[in-house]
């Protein structure tokens, strides 16, 4: 069973058009497999080394998990890939052409690279409807989104992800009248509705029930290879249900890589966790 | 019974007079012949007796030489028409106060018709200067002697060059044989010797006086040499070099007083703003409430308005706080978290103390006395000259400055109060009242923008629109240097006022204002979290 | 067409505000006009210009509105947008007076004369056209909205900053407008009007055109600013107000969309300003003190902000509120305007609008 007929038994879509082939920058350059670069990255705060020579390359198509104790720097390595945060060295590329250090958020946005918070960030004075709407791939500057109406095709789009993300009942809704779990959904489905090439997605299944975790574990497997995909996750359940390779940050640097038992099985990082994850 | 009383008085003098003037030394250590036979001489009709009895007195040696001569120049000096008593006349609102020049004991009012005035004309008045600044010469105060060599700089002469020579061997303090050398050099200058005039030229490219620049313009005008010619205009070069510098140095000063005044004005700002995160659209009307307080004290101690100034500073630190905390708990408690509302909320309090402040004091400017002991200027050579109150301001400035840093760092108060500035919520759950701490920082800000308005007042008109014409400044003040940080409030405070100054001459206060506002907006560009940023997930 | 009968059909106070807003436009003209002065329902001229004073009050409301309640840019330097589209207007009235001054120069206006100034400055060239007048009452604005928008929202000044430096932009133009030099008769301003494409604007015609003029405009304003807000733009408008960087990372250039409504408001404003300069008679540079850009924006809070007809309606209820106080108790109206800033704030966030909705929902 392919992973698309997996998500189509799981939430009922009978049509899965919902993942077109993402939409990206026509410069990105694929031709090494390798969709992300991170080069000797350093970033410190008042002198706290928040990232410190980190290098990480993640594959095109590949679904990766992050995952490390707090202040390990996932969040600012996030931080830095999305543009909000200028690293002090290094460098970070997407694909072989685009210089990441170079943009802003919209670009790289643009470029196709989406993001979910570690904290659900969701319009809340907007419908739930208008969220999709507004996080839609197409042009996003003034003039066309003031020009913008939905045509038939979109609003099925939206539609199909509302169903995805069990929201439909709920369309007119304020985002902020919505619980943490369903702010959760909401979030990934506006990083669908966005359709990037890359997504990066800070502790989804904090907030979700077991049975909605199985289903958000399904829906990124299936997102990944025609998408590359980035988890950083604690619950490590969670990460051994999806992960096929893992990076563990530590320190602001990558301490160990691998699979998931090579990495529990590392020395090293059994000491970082302090037996907190015993084999 | 009065009257009898005036006229022997009236009466006295001249007897005195006559005493004197027939047994001299006996009955009057100070007096001798000269002051007496001079003073005699100025009752004559001709200039020239009144010339040479100006000359006597002149050599007399007299304690009262110098005032008498003085009040002569001003053409003050008069002889009673009964008695012919030398009386100094000073023009009050209902005729002459008169004194006795001789006993110096006041005579009561005479009006000018039972006075003769001693006449004096033009020539006169010339030698009366060169007499007066010589006499000066020789006085103990080297201050006296130093305007004394200057007022002979315009017109002087070989014999008083011989003079100033002389007296340049025992002069002990330093600029008073400075100026003497001034002098000479400016003597040799104007003499026919070529080399002479050569000497004086070198020397007079170190001075500064006006005067010097004069001599120096009209010898290059006049002058026939060609290398004494040039060696004239390298002296003016010099000299105008010099006096750009100083002007400079002058702007810095201004600027750095305008500085102290934004930082004033700022710091309080800054506190509150880094602190609560709160705008607060009223300070501009704590200051003016800070120099109200100080017309107030001044109103109520009219005989002591120094110490009705010093003791503004504490009497406005409690007004301005008060009202502070009070703006604070009616109003900005329940619209934290809203910081555009508070600054509406704020902006509305500001309107109302304004029209509180026209209902009781009227809406035109009131003026504050600057007592004695901050007026004047400290001359540090003739063409800078630092006023005082300029210089108590910044002083004051920046030991508030100091005290409230230390205040910040060292006290409980402070510690709690940047425990809630950094994360509100943990410090909290610590046990600090983040209210109280709140409404104590809310009343410190507010306190110091009333002590700002106390130095202020010294410097403006104090009225309504007082505060309004700060708040900007304030706020440009704040987000340039870093908010959340004082020493960037002090630099960016300093440095506005000192760039300020240096923008005036050449774009006028108005435009000087906008480039400067434009240099902030492109500057926020540059480093959006000011001078001193905070860095780190914190600043988000 | 259907998509803005759409829209109304969403917005039933905006559509009745616009359905008033016609019929005034045609009534008020005609019960000034056509009925005779002892009729009950003639309007008096002074009421049919003070009201037409209000509309324009009204527009520059809305366009504050619009970058305040739907996209978080609380400007407390409106009011230079609107003096400055007045002083277009101004200016070109100013040389309709031609050889009618007090000094009879035919082209130079009089404050000009009185500084014997000899020739016209040259930014005063082409105000002779009203076509060029027109183009200027929008250009200027939008062009100083454009140039400020750009450095503010690319450095990415927001909040209070944001609000400081738009009232440093007015105090600043206040400051520069008082100098006999700028060439805009200092503190005196541009007066003495005489008349607008020949109408006399003594004619009562004239002033009941204008009040129409003033009506449509407010009209057409309320209806783009709706379009706008019922859009996608709207949508990311509101976004920007809540969420300024979380649209970053999906990927819309937040500083272009500030830009394009800010610069848009701003020309609103202007032509606010242009339709109030004929009514009023006067344009002075008082008009850029902060002090009448934040009214504007106490009335927006006033009547409610985030929904464009509060802000119609918060314009005239402080407009006629001001009207009245300033005559009644002079010395009030700063109390009345400074306590009304903070009952609004404390008590009433949505404003008028936000009450009665309240109340609609208790019911």
């Amino acid at each position: 069973m392919t992973a698309r007929d997996r998500l189509r038994a799981i939430f009922g879509i009978e049509d899965p058009i919902i993942f077109p082939i993402p939409e990206s920058s026509p410069e990105l350059d694929l031709r090494h497999g390798v969709i992300l670069y991170l080069e000797g990255i350093s970033v410190s705060f008042d002198g706290f080394k928040a990232i410190d020579d980190l290098n990480l390359y993640i594959d095109d198509g590949e679904l990766r998990c992050v995952i490390g104790p707090n202040g390990a720097g996932k969040t600012t390595m996030m931080d830095i890939i999305t543009g909000k945060t200028k690293p002090d060295s290094g460098s970070a590329w997407f694909g072989g052409t685009i210089d990441l250090l170079q943009m802003d958020e919209p670009g790289i946005a643009e470029a196709g690279i989406g993001r979910k918070f570690q904290k659900p960030t969701v319009f809340e004075e907007l419908i739930v409807h208008s969220n999709l709407e507004l996080a839609m791939a197409g042009n996003k500057a003034a003039w066309p989104t003031f020009l913008a109406r939905l045509d038939d095709g979109q609003k099925d789009r939206i539609n199909e992800t509302l169903k995805l993300i069990n929201l439909e009942s709920l369309t007119k809704t304020k985002a902020g009248s919505l619980s943490h779990g369903q702010k959760q959904w909401l979030e990934i489905g506006m990083l669908l509705m966005q359709n990037p090439k890359l997504l990066l997605i800070d502790e989804p299944v904090a907030g979700m029930t077991q049975q909605e975790m199985e289903r958000t574990a399904e829906l990124l497997t299936s997102l990944a290879g025609s998408h590359s995909v980035v988890v950083v996750e604690h619950d490590m359940d969670f990460i051994r249900s999806i992960a096929r390779k893992v990076s563990v940050l530590h320190q602001g640097r990558i301490l160990a890589e691998g699979t998931m038992d090579e990495v529990q099985n590392n020395q090293q990082v059994i000491e970082v966790y302090l037996g907190e994850y015993p084999c | 019974m009065k009257k009898t009383e005036r006229r022997t008085c009236r009466l006295l003098p001249p007897l005195v007079l006559l005493l004197l003037v027939l047994f001299p030394g006996n009955c009057h250590a100070a007096l001798d012949d000269g002051f007496a036979e001079g003073i005699a001489l100025l009752a004559s009709k001709s200039f020239a007796q009144k010339t040479e009895g100006a000359e006597k007195i002149a050599g007399s040696g007299d304690k009262r030489t110098d005032k008498v001569l003085r009040a002569f120049l001003d053409g003050q000096l008069y002889f009673t028409k009964e008695g012919q008593v030398l009386v100094y006349g000073v023009p009050g609102s209902d005729g002459l106060q008169v004194t006795d020049a001789l006993i110096e004991t006041p005579l009561g009012i005479m009006s000018a018709d039972q006075l003769n005035k001693i006449t004096i004309n033009n020539q006169l008045r010339g030698q009366l200067k060169t007499l007066l600044a010589r006499l000066s010469l020789r006085s103990a105060d080297p201050a006296v002697r130093l305007a004394g060599v200057r007022e002979m700089f315009a017109d002087i002469t070989p014999e008083t060059a011989k003079v100033f020579d002389d007296l340049r061997q025992t002069e002990k303090d330093d600029r008073v044989r400075e100026a003497l050398l001034t002098a000479l050099a400016l003597a040799g200058v104007r003499s026919a010797d070529l080399a002479e005039r050569k000497k004086g030229l070198v020397t007079l490219a170190e001075s500064l006086d006006p005067e010097v620049r004069n001599e120096l313009t009209r010898l290059i005008g006049e002058e026939k040499d060609k290398t004494l010619l040039q060696e004239a205009k390298r002296s003016l070069g010099k000299i105008e070099a010099k006096l750009s510098w100083y002007a400079k140095l002058e702007t810095v000063f201004f600027g750095l007083s305008l500085g102290s005044v934004l930082v004033l004005a700022a710091i309080g700002l800054a506190i509150t703003f880094g602190v609560i995160g709160v705008i607060n659209m009223a300070h501009g009307e704590l200051i003016m409430i800070g120099a109200y307080t100080t017309y107030v004290m001044q109103l109520l101690l009219p005989d002591a308005l120094g110490v009705a100034l010093a003791l503004s500073v504490p009497v406005a630190f409690v007004v301005a706080a008060l009202v502070g905390i009070a703006i604070e708990r009616s109003v900005i408690r329940f619209l934290y978290g809203r910081p555009l509302e508070t600054l509406l909320a704020t902006f509305g309090l500001s309107l109302i103390l304004q029209q509180a402040v026209r209902s009781i004091f009227s809406p035109l400017n009131r003026s504050v006395a600057t007592p004695a002991w901050m007026s004047g200027s400290i001359a540090i050579n003739p063409v800078l000259s630092l006023t005082i109150n300029r210089v108590t301001i910044f002083v004051f400035a920046m030991l508030v400055f100091a005290g409230l840093f230390l205040l910040l760092k060292k006290s409980s108060l402070g510690l709690q109060v940047r425990a809630v500035s950094q994360n509100r919520a943990m410090a909290r759950a610590m046990g600090v009242r983040a209210s109280r701490v709140d409404a104590l920082t809310f009343g410190l800000g507010s306190g110091i923008a009333g002590i700002a308005g106390v130095a202020l007042s010294q410097l403006t008109n104090v009225g309504p629109n007082l505060g309004q014409s700060y708040i900007v400044d304030s706020f440009m003040v704040v987000v340039f240097g870093g908010v959340g940080n004082l020493w960037g409030t002090l630099v960016g405070g300093l440095v506005l006022g000192v760039a300020n100054k240096f923008l005036e001459p050449w774009s006028g206060a108005v435009l000087a204002k906008i480039v400067i506002l434009v240099f902030i907006i492109l500057f926020i560009q540059k480093r959006p979290q000011g001078l001193f940023p905070q860095r780190g997930r914190a600043a988000e | 067409m259907t998509h803005i009968a759409r829209i109304l059909k969403d917005d039933r106070p905006g559509a009745a505000l616009l359905i008033m807003l016609l019929a005034a436009s045609a009534v008020v003209p005609f019960c000034n006009l056509a009925l005779a002065e002892g009729n009950p329902l003639h309007l008096p001229t002074y009421s049919m210009t003070l009201w037409g004073k209000y509309l324009c009050y009204a527009l520059l409301a809305v366009s504050v509105d619009l970058i305040w309640g739907y996209l978080g840019i609380l400007s407390l330097g409106h009011g230079a947008f609107f003096a400055l589209g007045g002083y277009a207007m101004g200016m070109y009235l100013m040389r309709q007076i031609g050889g009618r001054g007090v000094y009879g120069n035919p082209v130079l206006p009089d404050f000009m004369v009185f500084l014997n100034w000899k020739e016209l400055p040259w930014f005063w060239h082409g105000f002779q056209w009203f076509w060029f007048a027109a183009l200027m009452v929008v250009a200027v604005p939008s062009a100083l909205a454009f140039v400020f928008g750009r450095f503010a929202f690319r450095s990415r000044v927001t909040g209070v900053y944001l609000s400081i430096i738009t009232q440093a932009l007015t105090y600043a133009l206040l400051l520069a407008f008082f100098r006999n030099e700028m060439g805009f008769g200092g503190n005196n301003g541009l007066t003495d009007f005489k008349d607008i494409l020949g109408f006399s604007l003594q004619e009562d015609a004239t002033r009941a055109g204008l009040f129409a003029l003033s009506a449509l405009a407010l009209a057409a304003g309320y209806l783009a600013c709706r379009l706008i807000t019922a859009s996608r733009l709207g949508m990311a408008c509101t976004a920007i107000r809540d969420q300024e960087s979380r649209l970053r990372f999906v990927g819309y250039r937040v500083e272009n969309i500030k830009l394009w409504v800010f610069t848009f408001s701003a020309a609103l404003a202007g032509i606010a300003g242009a339709l109030y300069v004929p009514q009023v008679g006067i344009i002075n540079p008082t008009e850029f003190s902060p002090l009448n850009s934040i009214e504007i924006v106490i009335m927006v809070a006033v009547g409610g902000r985030a929904s464009l007809y509060g802000a119609v309606a918060g314009a005239i209820l402080v407009n006629a509120a001001k009207s009245w106080l300033t005559v009644a108790f002079p010395d009030a109206w700063l109390f009345g305007l400074g306590a009304l800033f903070v009952f609004v704030t404390l008590f009433l966030p949505y404003g008028v609008v936000g009450l009665i909705r309240k109340k609609g929902k208790r019911s």
